[in-house]
């Protein structure tokens, strides 16, 4: 019985209702998921490795960036030329006294020739810019996806789809807008140093004082930069928090009403959405402090414009055109340096970025096709291992020295404790995995030897959780035999059961799977995969048989379609219920990644050993017995 | 409603924002909503967005900061081309052809101060503006999070499973980013770029009508060409959006089902669809790009040439004589001080759509009710015997179109310490039941009660703490193994939590783990097999201290040995408690005091399992065919 058993009145229980238990806190709960990210770190700012990378993957766009490159000079150079045209035209049209309106009238010719050529540049410059970002965007996704495609399972296995999903697009956008915002940088280094020398040309005297607010800006800004970059990073990790609550929240919501935990989570949410808010609005208070400071800044090197430069002017030792140069470039004066210092922490973030996607560019493919490798035909059914040792961590073979055969059209079921290798010899007739030691021989080959490609035509695989894609139902059981028609696809559905059920969802065989098919039942889905494997036609079928327990209706009608699966066809079944196993023609039993039981159910039955033991205690499953050891042993001991 | 401390002050919030709000939208119920959100993206709505300002002004004090400071820093704004023009023409002297140049050094010191105060004075005044903005925005931002959290908490089961998960999070994350973005910045930037207008149209109208209207005529043109263009790549934004997200999928599924992939030996067939979509998707954004592109450099145009017009008219006139060089130059440094603001009116016009369609597809999660929600008046729950009664229950899923009644003229009794057993085929109603009896839908006709109480007479959160389900395929939380048992209970102890475990025959399992009970599970931790999740289930469900638990067919991937390990130490367990057992394997049904065989919602069969096998019935058929190994039985 529980401990301190607490009174049946409701309310009593939870002091979440009650407000004066509201003060203690559970000690156990949490919401959102309770792992912290690391992907969110900055990296260096300029890294040799991934800027080496970067450009062997911009070498197509080489001629368009050059282009690029040269508007951006122009778009700048006009930009330029705008305060000295209205320079020359005070100083030469408008205080020059008469007949000058000629004058005027070239020099408005030239800011608008300046206009035009600024339209121009500036055209080119962002759609050359903005196109090939696009192109880089796409290139460098599809090449990790791509690659992703070959790389070893291993890889896969180890790595959650979210984390690869994050590179495949957080991490490709970074090194979008480092690519976009690089250019711009160009443009913006060249501003800062073209207003600088314009300024010093114009007056060295004037420019040299006015200039001297420009240091002390960018120590403003070295000082602030650290410490707002900390509020704006915290900002952002409260965010993802709350975001993980909020899915946890979406996602468990059956789970949360059920067990009663609304009025905890929401004090928890509370928290965490407060801690949030608090976050931005310190983040905003960083942002927002820069703005007097640059204003005053802008206003004293205006001051010192208007003092110093009238003075001049007075003395006529300074044309009155020239103060307002000035006075136009002070107003643009730091423009340039707040976007150069948003350029870097865009750096910083593609370093990383780019540093996890070459990390992912650069992951073995440890399983190819030799440059020798035929094509396997279709005569041959049979399956044969011989002396295979494989594992996945050194020195720990999951598979050791196994042996067998697997006649053309035989049907064979592997039986065994979670963790004895089953799955994994069935994944070594597909070649997702090289063998150690010895040799894994399909239709007569070595699977080394032959085209992964018709190694994948020749063995049809039925995995233990059925796996639907987002599509027409049609599609899912066609999946990439294209070529299947319609009268293909219905007979395959038909052979095992599913026809009429599919005839019954809304539109048939056009109805649109979402979601992983979570609105079809296990069984139907586990009918659809059969009906995949049907189409796919292959002459050695390896099934996993799903675990998990259906009704009896159900599991009868996957029977029936197994038995029509497995027709005409070598098959290797990892079983897991009692009518399959009895249906193959020979049992397999593995123990710790060796064979030690090996015949009909008949002879293993009369043996006596480790399959005789679990089929007589009416084991459901033969794949749950792992967890009670203790169980295992008394059999073994027996 | 739920009644815990902190669903209160929701409330008090919900009433202030949400309630008095509700114009446009009206009530709906939850079961109504079809999980659609036909809201047309290119349309404004004006309720939504007076809904959004609203929100905004109950932070009176703020917001009232915030446009003051906005118009502040928008007037003193307003002053800096006119020191500056002050300046030229003290420079040049012309003011001052009478005076002395010492009085002309003196006026140029006072317009360099009065220009350092100006810039000062505006740069503070819109710190504030922006810092209230973003104030009241994460406010806002803040308590639409709150509500809408609640609110995912209070409706309803059957409208959760309806609504894609997907949409749910877009609407919690994106759409209240987009509404909380209008308040941020649209409403206070409106005020500033009105006092800009409204203000610099005065004073260039003062100095000279003609150059005046010159030097804002551009302002209505970009402002015009700002919007559209805008509304016409928020369009384009939402097209390529879609077909990313097409792409994502496609990705997604790629990675996750990448077995199948390899087992087909399909990454030419799989590339090709990605290629189809890619390609789509880089059109799309090629489009967009050339629309942004064609927008800017217009704009940019405009205002160059509007600019160039200005200094030739201006230059004209200085030299007739009718203004002053300064007047000129402060025309042309007014044009400079307009660009960026007018430019972002295309940008307030895009926050305005968005606050709009995000806002309305907000607004309809939370305005609606859920049905099954406390009745007024309901007291908690309170259990003396512990007493399960259905009495005459018939029930329809809300949705369900069909003219078809999932279960009809239910009627068992099951009290303290005895088992009450429900088989049947697949869709026959089995584990309705057990949601009715958490009331996660509310009975057609008949009634429920638990001690002679109406289930629906008291309030939801008493009674789900007197029900326990214990599903079959349990939702795991990303967090460790002690923190998933004690989910529904949080203060239970160290002891409880093993007990539980125990009692679900994992505890030695968990033992052996290197980390044993805080080991983490769930979708970043460790993978446990089917049996373990459903054994983890169990010791979830049975740690509260229920009145009542449904084992809702929880036992299926457990296999028959360990089935009857837990069954046994359920037994101490379940002494004072009324125990439902919703199962396929008429094995884990054989000690129950009385089983129901449903068909179709109806109890055809009842009675304990040597009575139903002498009514050679369908429960008979069902053990023949399970004995014969149909279902794992031999």
């Amino acid at each position: 019985m529980n401990p301190g058993r607490k009174p049946r009145v409701a309310g009593g229980a939870a002091p979440a209702v009650g407000g004066a238990a509201a003060s203690r806190k559970p000690g156990l709960a949490v919401v959102g998921a309770q792992v912290s990210r690391d992907e969110e770190l900055f990296g260096r700012a300029f890294d040799r490795w991934v800027i080496a990378r970067f450009l062997a993957h911009l070498a197509p766009y080489r001629a368009r960036i050059a282009l690029a490159v040269i508007a951006v000079l122009f778009f700048v150079a006009t930009q330029l030329m705008v305060p000295l045209i209205i320079r020359r035209a005070i100083d030469d049209a408008l205080t020059a006294g008469d007949g000058t309106r000629v004058i005027l009238v070239v020099i408005m010719g030239v800011f608008f020739g300046v206009v035009v050529v600024n339209y121009v540049s500036m055209f080119l410059l962002e759609s050359v810019v903005g196109r090939i970002a696009g192109h880089l965007l796409f290139d460098l996704r599809r090449a990790m996806y791509a690659h992703l495609q070959v790389v070893s399972l291993g890889f896969m296995d180890q790595t959650e789809v979210g984390r690869l999903m994050s590179r495949l697009q957080g991490d490709v956008y970074a090194l979008q807008e480092f690519l976009e915002s690089s250019i711009f940088a160009i443009g913006d280094l060249v501003l800062l140093v073209g207003i600088i020398s314009v300024l010093l040309v114009l007056d060295v005297r004037l420019a040299s004082l006015t200039l001297a607010v420009l240091p002390v800006l960018i120590v403003v800004r070295m000082v602030w930069l650290p410490m707002a970059r900390r509020a704006f990073l915290h900002a952002r990790e409260t965010s993802s928090a709350v975001n993980a609550a909020l899915a946890e929240n979406v996602h468990g919501i059956r789970a949360i009403q059920e067990l009663g935990r609304e009025g905890v989570n929401l004090d928890l949410f509370e928290e965490m959405a407060a801690d949030n808010r608090n976050a931005h609005l310190r983040a905003s208070r960083f942002a927002n402090i820069l703005i007097p400071v640059v204003d005053l800044l802008t206003g004293c090197a205006m001051a010192i414009v208007v003092i110093i430069g009238g003075r001049l002017v007075l003395d006529s030792s300074l044309e009155i055109g020239v103060m307002v140069a000035f006075l136009f470039y002070v107003q643009r004066f730091f423009d340039p340096i707040r976007s150069l210092s948003i350029q870097y922490s865009i750096m910083q973030r593609a370093m990383a970025a780019g540093q996890r996607i070459f990390e992912v560019l650069d992951v073995d493919v440890e399983v190819r096709d030799r440059r020798d490798a035929i094509e396997l035909d279709r005569s041959n059914g049979a399956v044969e291992f011989a002396d295979v040792t494989f594992g996945y961590v050194e020195d720990q073979p999951v598979l050791k020295d196994v042996s067998f055969r697997v006649k053309d059209g035989e049907t064979v079921a592997l039986v065994g404790p979670t963790g004895s290798g089953k799955t994994s010899a069935m994944a070594l007739i597909h070649r997702f995995y090289d063998v150690w030691e010895g040799s894994v021989r399909v239709g007569g080959h070595d699977v080394r030897h032959v085209t992964q490609e018709s190694l994948g035509r020749h063995v049809a695989m039925v995995l233990q959780d059925p796996y639907l894609f987002t599509g027409t139902v049609f599609e899912n059981i066609r999946y990439n035999r294209i070529g299947a028609s319609r009268h293909v696809v219905a007979e395959a559905a038909r052979a095992v059961g599913a026809h009429d059920f599919i005839m019954n969802l809304p539109k048939g065989y056009e109805t649109l799977l979402d979601q992983g098919a979570a609105t079809l039942s296990l069984g139907e889905r586990q009918l659809l995969s059969f009906a995949r494997a049907l189409v796919a036609d292959a002459p050695i079928l390896v099934l996993d048989e799903a675990t998990a327990n259906v009704d009896s209706y159900t599991e009868l009608k996957i029977q029936q379609a197994l038995a029509r699966l497995l027709e005409g066809r070598t098959a290797l079944v990892i079983a897991h219920r009692l009518t399959t196993i009895r249906g193959a023609d020979r049992i397999i039993v593995l123990q710790d990644g060796c064979i030690i039981e090996e015949g009909p159910h008949g002879d293993l039955m009369a043996s006596g050993g480790l399959y005789s033991m679990l089929y007589r205690m009416n084991y459901a499953s033969f794949d749950d017995i792992g967890d009670t050891g203790d169980l295992i042993s008394t059999v073994e001991g027996t | 409603m739920s009644g815990s401390p902190g669903a209160r002050s929701i409330d008090v919030q919900e009433n202030t924002y949400m309630t008095s709000d509700r114009t446009r939208t009206g009530r709906r119920i939850d079961i109504e909503f079809d999980g659609r959100y036909n809201i047309d993206v290119s349309r404004v709505d004006a309720g939504v967005l007076w809904r959004i300002t609203a929100m905004a002004f109950r932070n009176r004090w703020r917001m009232a900061l915030g446009i003051v400071a906005a118009l502040t820093a928008g007037f003193f704004q307003l002053f800096v081309p006119q020191f500056l023009g002050r300046a030229v023409d003290e420079a040049q002297g012309l003011l001052g052809t009478e005076t002395s140049r010492e009085l002309a050094g003196e006026a140029l010191l006072t317009t360099a101060m009065l220009l350092i105060a100006t810039s000062v004075l505006r740069g503070l005044f819109a710190m504030v503006q922006n810092y209230q903005g973003e104030s009241v925005g994460q406010i806002i931002g803040y308590d639409l999070r709150m509500a809408y959290y609640r609110q995912l908490q209070i409706l309803s089961l059957s409208w959760h499973d309806r609504v894609h998960s997907g949409e749910l999070m877009t609407r919690g994350i994106l759409d209240i980013e987009g509404v909380r973005l209008w308040v941020d910045t649209g409403i206070l930037r409106c005020v500033l770029l009105s006092t800009l207008v409204v203000g610099g149209a005065i004073l260039l109208v003062r100095i000279d009508l003609v150059l005046g209207l010159l030097a804002l005529g551009f302002v209505p043109v970009i402002a015009v060409m700002a919007s559209g263009a805008r509304l016409r790549l928020r369009d384009a934004w939402l097209a390529l959006q879609e077909e990313l997200s097409q792409l994502t999928k496609v990705m997604e599924e790629n990675l996750g089902g990448i077995r199948v992939v390899r087992a087909f030996a399909s990454a030419t067939y799989e590339l090709t669809r990605y290629d189809t979509i890619a390609a789509r998707a880089l059109a799309l954004s090629h489009r967009r790009i050339a629309l942004f592109v064609r927008s800017s450099t217009r704009m940019t145009f405009i205002f160059l040439a509007a600019m160039g017009l200005v200094l030739w008219v201006g230059g004209e006139k200085a030299m007739a004589g009718e203004i002053t060089l300064g007047q000129l130059a402060e025309c042309l440094a007014f044009m400079a001080i307009l660009q960026m603001p007018v430019r972002q009116i295309g940008w307030m016009i895009n926050s305005v759509a968005r606050a709009s369609s995000c806002g309305g597809r907000l607004f309809n999660v939370l305005d609606l009710e859920p049905s099954v929600a406390d009745q007024q008046g309901a007291g908690p729950l309170e259990v003396r015997e512990g007493l399960l009664r259905f009495e005459q229950v018939d029930f329809a899923y809300p949705a369900s179109t069909r003219d078809k009644r999932t279960l009809s003229n239910i009627d068992f009794e099951v009290g303290p310490g005895r088992t009450l057993g429900i088989v049947g085929p697949p869709g026959s109603g089995k584990s309705t039941i057990g949601q009715l009896v958490g009331r996660y839908y509310d009975v057609m006709a008949g009634r429920i009660t638990i001690d002679g109480v109406d289930i629906r007479s008291v309030t939801l959160a008493s009674l789900r703490r007197q029900v326990s389900i214990v599903p079959q395929q349990p939702f795991l939380f990303t967090a460790g193994i002690d923190h998933n048992v004690a989910y529904g209970d949080p203060w239970a102890g160290r002891a409880a939590i093993e007990h539980s475990a125990a009692t679900a025959q994992l505890h030695n399992y968990i033992r052996k783990l290197p980390t044993g009970y805080s080991t983490l599970v769930g979708e970043r931790g460790v993978s446990l097999s089917g049996g373990q999740r459903q054994r983890l289930s169990i010791a979830r469900g049975v740690l509260p201290d229920s009145a009542v638990i449904v084992f809702d067919d929880s036992t299926a991937a457990v296999d028959a040995a360990t089935e009857q390990r837990i069954h046994h130490a359920l037994h101490d367990l379940t002494r004072e408690r009324a125990v439902i057992i919703i199962a396929h394997r008429l094995r884990s049904l054989l000690h129950a005091d009385e089983i129901i065989f449903l068909e179709e919602g109806r109890i055809v069969e009842r009675g304990c399992h040597e009575e139903l096998l002498t009514l050679n019935g369908r429960y008979r058929a069902l053990w023949d065919l399970q004995a014969s190994g149909g279902g794992a039985q031999s």
